[in-house]
């Protein structure tokens, strides 16, 4: 392209070439600005959240503590009883979706015909498009108001399953897709029946990328805070019961710490100084919360790469 | 991420050398797994019933590979097109009835399926169940009112200062997000070394890695402050009512905006990304053939061969800009709705999903809920729609090509 480009510009220049130069020049310019402008908010993010957040990580007590008792006032505090509660509640949301997704995925690309198939595609998509705010009042108006339950774990992890299905799904489908059908022949050819040329042949093919899919579905999930302000309360004890009672988590403990902020002086030296220990908390729980996030992205990464390259 | 996976559907062809080396990984994989499987089938004709439990019981087990023929016979009615792989794909016993296991597995699937499409109409009927006895007991004209009064024994509440708050905090961070990702996508598609694409493609997914309520503590505590200068400098242009100045200072729309407009960066992006490296190579070159300068091959050959990509990707942009829950609603000032209606981007407010957020803790009586629930209810109904009309851009495109 670029000797193209400079046989091109070797012309004797036209008319106007001058001004289609500059063009170029000022499109190149705000394609790289364009770059540099998305990175600003990644870098200060992550700076922010790191440089604010590691202090607390750091401190002895962050994993095993909870915040019992512990007001804006007290330093101190731990995430245990958050990180345990985001798992719980992750750990159902996934054991429910990993199945249904699975089906789904495989009826939309081995047996999906007609308009079923259509349906469920498109369904798929909109479920891809659902506000985690409406799964959650679904959720809240099928199993509060109509049958009567109470704000719990477990209907928060309902809720995530909407918005996780979709992820996995689709990434599922794509990995079907490229198991070549040459094996699915063969395995035909030899008398296998078609179920078990998919639960045998086709599902280990693509195996790397399902898993690559559910681990960035747990992602997607692990961050989301919107169903647990309508489904659970905030519990800053610890609550390992899925099914009753308030249950902290991740995004649960940044926004109650963030409802709680405020300074207080305490006597450091002999001096009078303020000090933040809510937003200590806030940070920190957030940089828990991103480096959980960005972990299972990670790992999703690698076992694709992995996968790729054997 | 999330996105990029979705989008790609009915669209791998783009990712030629994976795809390649997949299917080498795959096929080396599968052929021992297709050993396995034939020792399973050896076994199982050893033990006939398990394949024929629905056959006559005189009817000896022959196993009757149906060569050639692409149409399965008596499977279950959703099979009932040609199947697309042909021969043999399901596997029938001695009365051309297929086997329990395929039965089984198919209905299964098709469950799943018909699970997901039942799963969004229960949503919809629901949150209309819940939502309708609250709007009829609306005092108050439920689309045009700007009240919003639950507490008192009657209800009272309209969702017009919501859905304008929730069109413009949305619109302003779509004007702010397609600019920019259409450079980033260009930058990645036609300017970067593919080396360098691949880790910058990654770093702006990593975007919408981050959860929204980080976005939000960090929106409104770190990056508020630091955007309010280009506020004030906005808000002394003078009379224009967008500008106005409101004396609010950081939960603005304005600032909302900023956020939402990061946030829906990494799906633009991708979105416009995967249109432009579709571009077909005959147009790109061609163009170069005529001595266009890059610019004027992007102009001349990718962007019109992208724009209905770039409208969907702009439209799903905005179906998650209005859906955005916490980060919004941490980061946008409540104000009071009395008063000249205000059209100004330097507000506070409250969109939909921010509203019922904001409110979750006070859902006490079904009346009441009820009304969060339409709220809820017009919210999913325009999510809904930006949706479908962006995917049927999208399809329509991929008939074409």
């Amino acid at each position: 392209m670029t000797t193209v480009e400079s046989a091109g510009s070797s012309l004797a220049s036209p008319p106007g070439a001058g001004i289609r130069k500059v063009k170029d020049r000022t499109a190149t310019t705000l394609v790289y600005a364009a770059f540099a402008i998305a990175l600003v908010p990644l870098i200060w993010l992550l700076w922010t959240v790191v440089s604010k957040g590691i202090y607390m990580l750091t401190r002895n007590g962050w994993f095993t503590g909870t915040e019992r008792g512990i007001t804006y006032r007290d330093a101190g505090g731990g995430a245990w009883h958050a990180v345990l509660g985001t798992l719980e509640q992750v750990a159902l949301c996934t054991a429910i979706s990993v199945p249904i997704a699975l089906l789904v995925a495989i009826y939309l690309v081995e047996y999906g015909r007609g308009p079923l198939a259509r349906m469920t595609t498109f369904m798929v998509d909109i479920l891809t498009g659902i506000p985690s705010i409406v799964a959650a009042l679904f959720i809240y108006a099928v199993f509060i108001t109509t049958f009567g339950g109470e704000r719990s774990g477990w209907l928060v992890s309902l809720a995530l399953v909407m918005l996780m299905i979709p992820v996995i799904v689709r990434t599922t489908e794509e990995m079907l897709k490229l198991v070549p059908n040459e094996l699915r022949e063969a395995s035909y050819a030899l008398g296998v029946p078609k179920w078990k040329t998919i639960v045998r042949i086709v599902l280990p093919t693509a195996m790397s990328g399902i898993v690559t899919g559910v681990v960035l579905g747990i992602a997607r999930v692990a961050g989301e805070t919107a169903p647990l302000l309508i489904l659970v309360g905030y519990s800053p004890d610890k609550n390992a019961n899925l099914f009753s009672g308030p249950q902290a988590s991740l995004p649960g403990l940044i926004k109650d710490q963030f409802s709680n902020l405020g300074s207080t002086t305490i006597l450091e030296g002999g001096k009078r100084v303020t000090v933040h220990y809510a937003a200590d908390r806030m940070w920190g729980a957030a940089l828990t919360l991103i480096l959980l996030v960005m972990i299972l992205n990670l790992a999703a990464r690698v076992i694709a790469r992995r996968s790729a390259v054997n | 991420m999330t996105e990029r996976t979705s989008r790609h559907s009915g669209t791998s062809d783009g990712d030629q050398p994976r795809t390649a080396e997949a299917i080498a990984l795959a096929r080396a994989k599968a052929e021992a797994r297709a050993n396995e499987a034939l020792s399973d089938v050896e076994r199982q004709a050893d033990a006939p019933d398990e394949g024929g439990v629905n056959s006559p019981a005189g009817s000896t087990f022959s196993r009757r590979p149906v060569v050639g023929s692409s149409e399965p016979l008596g499977v279950s009615t959703l099979d009932d097109t040609p199947e697309v792989f042909g021969a043999g794909s399901t596997s029938l016993d001695g009365n051309g009835r297929a086997r329990i296991g395929d039965r089984v597995f198919a209905s299964l699937t098709a469950g799943a399926g018909l699970f997901v499409v039942l799963l969004i109409a229960l949503v919809a009927l629901f949150l209309l169940v819940k939502a309708i006895p609250a709007i009829a007991h609306d005092k108050s004209n439920f689309l045009t009112s700007r009240h919003w009064d639950t507490t008192s024994g009657a209800l009272d509440f309209g969702v017009l200062p919501l859905l304008w708050t929730t069109v413009l905090i949305s619109v302003l961070a779509l004007v702010l997000a397609v600019p920019v990702a259409i450079g980033i996508a260009l930058f990645i598609s036609q300017y970067a070394h593919k080396r360098v694409a691949r880790p910058v493609a990654y770093v702006v997914d990593l975007l919408a890695a981050i959860p929204s309520i980080i976005y939000g503590i960090w929106g409104i505590t770190v990056l508020a402050p630091k955007i309010q200068p280009v506020a004030d400098a906005l808000t002394h242009l003078g009379a224009f009512p967008l500008f106005a100045d409101k004396n609010v200072k950081g939960g603005t729309v304005f600032t909302g905006g900023v956020i939402l407009a990061v946030m829906i960066l990494p799906i633009v992006t991708a979105v416009c990304r995967d249109v432009y490296e579709r571009t077909p190579q005959a147009n790109i070159e061609a163009a170069w053939a005529l001595g266009a300068t890059r610019w004027e091959m992007i102009r001349l050959a990718v962007l019109p061969y992208g724009k209905p990509g770039m409208i969907s990707g702009a439209m799903l942009g905005l179906g998650r800009a209005l859906g955005e829950t916490i980060a919004i609603s941490l980061i946008l000032s409540k104000v009071s709705n009395t008063g000249p209606f205000s059209f100004s981007i330097f507000d506070g407010g409250e969109t939909f999903a921010s509203k019922i957020a904001n409110n979750a803790s006070e859902f006490n009586s079904p009346q009441q809920t009820g009304a969060y629930i339409a709220a809820g209810l017009v919210l999913f109904v325009l999510t809904f729609a930006v949706n479908a009309a962006a995917r049927a851009i999208v399809n329509r495109r991929k008939e074409f090509s």
